[in-house]
């Protein structure tokens, strides 16, 4: 089974966002990135696949974008076979539209049979990805994805799809199609440093142009601003020990505890 | 030029009109006031004849009925609703971003070409231009967006809207699909509910959640402690149920459980929409964070800056020392 998944960088959100001057986008000058967690799990779900089926393979593509070649290393260290790179000199990470463009352009080539792809990213305002890649490559999509099982013959995937209150709708999606992934059958594996740094001097990153479309909305951000930060919440402070005496006194305020 | 109409994409879930369709009914009457126009509910299912009355907050309730709509599958619900949304002409067409929601609002958007904004927290109309702030990064950034296009599909955050009282003239329209549908490449077979020999947390008077900031599965005994120390029970956000470390049915969130405990304490949990959705009604919410900016500290009403390593056992202790 060939298999692709598509990688990106986002902002690490264990760091401040920060907002440009002009208010109208986010400045990513000093920004910290990370890969996009739905996507590492989508590439999890990739690779554990590979493993289980045998015989199959693995395509990485991505967007030069936010650092991105640690993570393409890290890729390599977990079992991706194959990986593109798109070359892209933007200041901003393009809009799902466009990105859906893009990548189209570098994946359709590759005949998968399966293209997963993280269901969102933190970082996307006007849509998402994987439905509108799936429009472009003109695949069968089912987003909100938590476990894949293809069928013996390769022709079909049962997928198991999230709904609310932990229920789950079982579905039969005939390949190739594109899934929105949002967690895999297994947790993300841990990989060693050494075998990134393994990877950096024996993984070939392939580079692949693709034609970069103009920005375009019909969407006008005005202003971008910051929810009011720890409005609701009173801070408790002290040393632990305090904080701990503070909170039981609410607690029985409360009649929580006695 | 399109009608002032707002269109409300409705759901239901477990036989019953889902609570995110009631709050986007609040969304459009208040669009609607602003545009003039009517509140038009769609419902697409086998027989949606029960859930009318449910969504009487709307003028005009179009329940497309179809076998093939019995189940959810991307295709025949984008293909009705493209068909349903051309007809009508809305401004804005509301859809949830929730499971089904998240397929079919980018879906129809591509089919229809026009705009879609994730995440809206709050609507209106401005000198006739539909303006909606959206929640993205997590929660941690808010944009403010105008959008000059017709119709917009709006993916609206759940809990961001409270269901509306307003009755509308709630005029019952039934009808088979607008399209011949097909079952297509993606077919609905089952759904899977959660185990119910698992603790309930929707019945638990007091919660203890962790979320990534326990870091390892190994911590997670000092927050078992905690919620022994309370007799309550341990819940989750879902980076923990994604590392397998609970199961999903201690998810709590917009697709796992929403709870309303009398206490909920959340370590570690940086408050992404999704979560908040999933708790943000408990009696009493406790936050312990590192990231004094992080979202949960808006929705909580006590909090603290610190590592729930630290906090965590020390309140175990206090609360068996007192």
């Amino acid at each position: 089974m060939k298999i692709a998944a598509v990688v990106r960088q986002v902002p690490d959100l264990i760091e401040p966002v920060e907002i440009a001057g002009s208010e109208k986008t986010v400045d990513l000058d000093g920004a910290t990135f990370r890969v996009n967690e739905a996507d590492d799990l989508a590439l999890e779900q990739a690779i554990l696949l590979k493993e289980k089926l045998g015989g199959s393979a693995v395509t990485v593509v991505a967007l030069d974008f936010g650092d991105i070649d640690n993570t393409l290393y890290a890729a390599a260290a977990k079992g991706a076979d194959r990986i593109i790179k798109i070359p892209y000199d933007q200041q901003q990470p393009p809009a799902p539209k466009h990105a859906a463009a893009i990548y189209a352009e570098a994946i359709r080539g590759l005949e998968a049979d399966l293209v997963l792809v993280g269901s969102y990213a933190h970082d996307e305002l006007e849509s998402t990805l994987a439905p509108l890649l799936a429009g472009k490559l003109d695949l069968p999509f089912v987003g909100v994805v938590r476990g894949v099982r293809p069928s013996a013959d390769g022709s079909s995937a049962t997928v198991f799809k999230e709904f609310p209150g932990a229920a789950v709708a079982k579905m039969n999606v005939k390949l190739p199609a594109l899934l929105g992934i949002l967690s895999a059958d297994e947790p993300l594996r841990y990989v060693p440093v050494s075998r990134i740094r393994a990877a950096m001097k024996t993984a070939k990153i392939e580079e692949q142009e693709a034609p970069v479309p103009a920005p375009a909305s019909a969407a006008t951000i005005e202003r971008l601003h910051h929810p009011a930060a720890g409005a609701g919440a009173e801070i408790l402070k002290g040393s632990v020990e305090e904080v701990a005496a503070k909170i039981v006194s609410i607690f029985r305020e409360k009649g929580v505890c006695k | 030029m399109s009608a002032p109409d707002i269109l409300v994409v409705a759901e239901t879930n477990r036989g019953k009109v889902a609570d995110m369709s009631l709050e986007m009914l609040g969304a459009a009457r208040q669009l609607a006031a602003g545009t003039g126009g009517k509140v038009i509910a769609v419902l697409l299912s086998a027989d949606g004849s029960t859930y009318a009355e449910a969504l009487s907050a709307a003028d005009r309730i179009v329940l497309i009925n179809d076998p093939l709509l019995a189940g959810f599958s991307p295709q025949p619900y984008v293909a009705a609703l493209e068909s349903v949304v051309k007809t009508e002409g809305p401004r804005a067409v509301l859809i949830g971003s929730t499971s089904i929601g998240l397929d079919i609002g980018p879906l129809l958007g591509a089919k229809l070409d026009v705009p879609v904004i994730n995440g809206c927290r709050a609507v209106s109309v401005e000198g006739g231009t539909l303006k909606v702030t959206a929640g993205f990064y997590g929660g941690k950034l808010l944009a403010d967006v105008a959008i000059a296009a017709a119709p917009v599909i709006l993916l609206v955050a759940p809990g961001a809207f409270r269901p509306t009282q307003q009755k509308g003239a709630a005029q019952v329209e039934t009808k088979g699909s607008p399209v011949p549908l097909a079952a297509g490449p993606v077919t609905f077979e089952e759904m899977i509910l959660p185990d119910a020999t698992d603790v309930d947390i929707t019945q638990q008077d007091v919660l203890v959640a962790v979320g990534r900031g326990i870091q390892q599965q190994d911590n997670m005994e000092v927050a078992e402690e905690l919620a022994q120390s309370l007799g309550g029970a341990l819940a989750a956000s879902r980076p923990i149920v994604d590392q397998k470390w609970l199961p999903m049915t201690r998810q709590v969130g917009k697709s796992g459980m929403i709870v309303k405990p009398k206490c909920f304490i959340a370590l570690g949990i940086s408050g992404a929409p999704e979560h908040v959705e999933g708790m943000k009604d408990s009696g009493l919410i406790i936050a312990v964070n590192t990231d004094p900016n992080a979202p949960i500290f808006d929705v909580a009403h006590y909090g603290v800056v610190a590592d729930l390593m630290d906090v965590a056992p020390a309140l175990t202790d206090a609360i068996k020392g007192g």
